[in-house]
């Protein structure tokens, strides 16, 4: 058993940050992650970020990535465990580590849960035949890896992520065959959508993908027209010739530590699905348990950021160690995260926060 | 309609346009017409231009008088919605953001395309611009005075 003060279980935007509030306090850290590098999904983003200055805005994501790391890196009090999957939390709070095919324990007083959110799929005839993607994978191969997934792609949703990785793909060389969205607006950014008009992407509104068809591999994708409360209607199909299908539909919470601790949680929708419930410290009903970035709700890395740091704030004050400038320091991260959510797509997380502090599970 | 085609309307277009005898001097044309919270356009301009109500929040302004028509947020701009936009002798000369390999080279013509990506003109590549900080081209290109409202971005001749 090894005994740390505060172990911080993922290395994205959150984590990161949240590592960064306790580097050169007096507490011992332990930052883990399952992949080989720090950064999340930051590494893969290529496109200059949205939001102010505090949140390293105008930089590309994998630059943000570059900066947050280098902020922690060789502080002594923390220790950083790549390729470390966690693959439990128990009650007493130990955490069972899978690592270079071992089995490793370690406690902790506080735990920083930032382990961000996993792809939702889309059902569909012969959704599993090669070609079919997530934008995750897609953006992992391109950008992480420098490989092209193929040189034809079919976006499926309108979303801030389809709208990027289908810029990206276009950067890359790669022709977009167009951008599928089954709601009648587009999701994302509309400065996202122009980029891609004006390079003559189009967009199939209202449409979902009825089935994907080939042999041994994807070759062309039916997609159907939709009412506007999303009923196919019959007959209205295009058939879309194309090697790959990027699907972009959104995200959901990885929550699934969150739940092994049975704290607090609840499903809701605006927030991707099954969230804790958190108080202003980013902590849950589990004083030792504290949850930040996209496991608490899918927003953007910039929101990640702000709440990675009050949740570093969080597990300090909990140690009975406060950072020496706790109460300004988490005013203006509240403050800034407020002005964050500050727009028509603040507002779907503003719900979905009054929607949790309001519900059954509240305390 | 921006939120179902991508595309904004001549209205919402021209509305971001200074009058033509303001445009004889290069000025910025910020077209963001979505309140998303975000400041790096006005953050970067050296002559404080750039307006931004509540700080980040709302929908940023130009106040053209004090735009010099530099181009510096042109690069910062996350959404690469803004250009520079200039009136000389029956011609346009915009400054646009460009982020695809290979960049344009001084002296080619390329393609002028419209909101829709649609060819309309061709586009004079006059000057190109990388910065050290920043993989966004800044490229100046010369287009026909009439497609001032219409130019959108450039695409390379297919060969």
């Amino acid at each position: 058993m090894i005994y740390k003060d505060v172990i911080i279980i993922g290395g994205g935007p959150a984590g990161l940050c949240a590592a960064k509030i306790l580097a050169d306090q007096d507490v011992s850290v332990l930052l883990i992650d399952r992949d080989h590098h720090l950064g999340g999904q930051l590494v893969k983003q290529t496109h200059k970020f949205f939001g102010s200055e505090k949140q390293y805005a105008k930089n590309r994501g994998f630059e943000i990535a570059d900066i947050l790391i280098k902020q922690i890196a060789d502080k002594p009090n923390i220790e950083i465990m790549l390729g470390a999957f966690v693959v439990g939390i128990y009650k007493d709070h130990v955490i069972n580590v899978f690592k270079d095919n071992r089995y490793l324990k370690f406690k902790a007083k506080a735990f920083i849960i930032a382990t961000g959110a996993s792809e939702k799929s889309l059902a569909f005839e012969n959704n599993d035949l090669p070609g079919i993607y997530g934008a995750g994978a897609i953006q992992t191969l391109m950008n992480v890896y420098g490989i092209m997934p193929e040189d034809e792609v079919l976006m499926v949703g309108s979303g801030n992520i389809g709208l990027i990785v289908s810029y990206q793909l276009l950067q890359a060389g790669v022709k977009v065959k167009g951008i599928v969205e089954a709601a009648s607006n587009i999701g994302g950014y509309k400065v996202h959508a122009s980029k891609l008009k004006r390079l003559g992407i189009p967009f199939y509104m209202q449409y979902t993908v009825k089935r994907a068809m080939g042999t041994t591999a994807l070759e062309a994708v039916e997609i159907i027209k939709l009412t506007d409360d999303f009923q196919e209607i019959e007959g209205q199909t295009k058939i879309i010739n194309t090697k790959a299908l990027c699907i972009a539909v959104g995200l959901s919470p990885l929550s699934q530590l969150l739940g092994m601790m049975e704290v607090n949680m609840k499903y809701v929708k605006e927030l991707g699905g099954l969230v804790p419930v958190l108080n202003t410290l980013n902590q849950t009903s589990n004083p030792n348990i504290f949850a930040c970035g996209d496991v608490s709700g899918i927003e953007e890395a910039s929101s990640a950021m702000m709440e990675g740091y009050i949740a570093g704030l969080g597990a300090l004050k909990h140690l009975e160690v406060p950072h020496p400038r706790h109460d300004e320091l988490l005013a203006n991260y509240h403050q800034e995260l407020a002005s964050l959510r500050h727009s028509s797509y603040g507002e779907k997380t503003l719900l979905g926060l009054k929607k949790l502090e309001g519900g059954p599970y509240a305390n | 309609m921006l939120t179902k085609t991508g595309v904004p309307t001549k209205e919402m277009v021209l509305s971001k346009f200074p009058n033509r005898d303001t445009l004889k001097k290069p000025k910025a044309i910020l077209e963001c017409y979505e309140a998303i919270p975000c400041n790096p356009c006005a953050t970067s301009c050296p002559f404080d231009a750039i307006v931004i109500e509540d700080g980040m929040t709302g929908i940023p302004s130009l106040i053209a008088d004090r735009c010099t028509g530099c181009g510096q947020c042109v690069i910062a701009c996350p959404g690469l919605s803004i250009t520079v936009a200039q009136l000389i002798d029956k011609k346009a000369l915009f400054k646009i953001p460009y982020e695809f390999s290979p960049y344009p080279k001084t002296g080619e013509i390329w393609h002028g395309l419209n909101r829709n990506g649609e060819v309309i003109c061709d586009a004079q590549i006059k000057q190109v611009l990388v910065t050290k900080n920043s993989k966004t081209a800044l490229v100046t290109v010369l287009i026909d005075e009439a497609y001032l409202y219409d130019f959108a971005t450039i695409k390379r001749y297919e060969r």
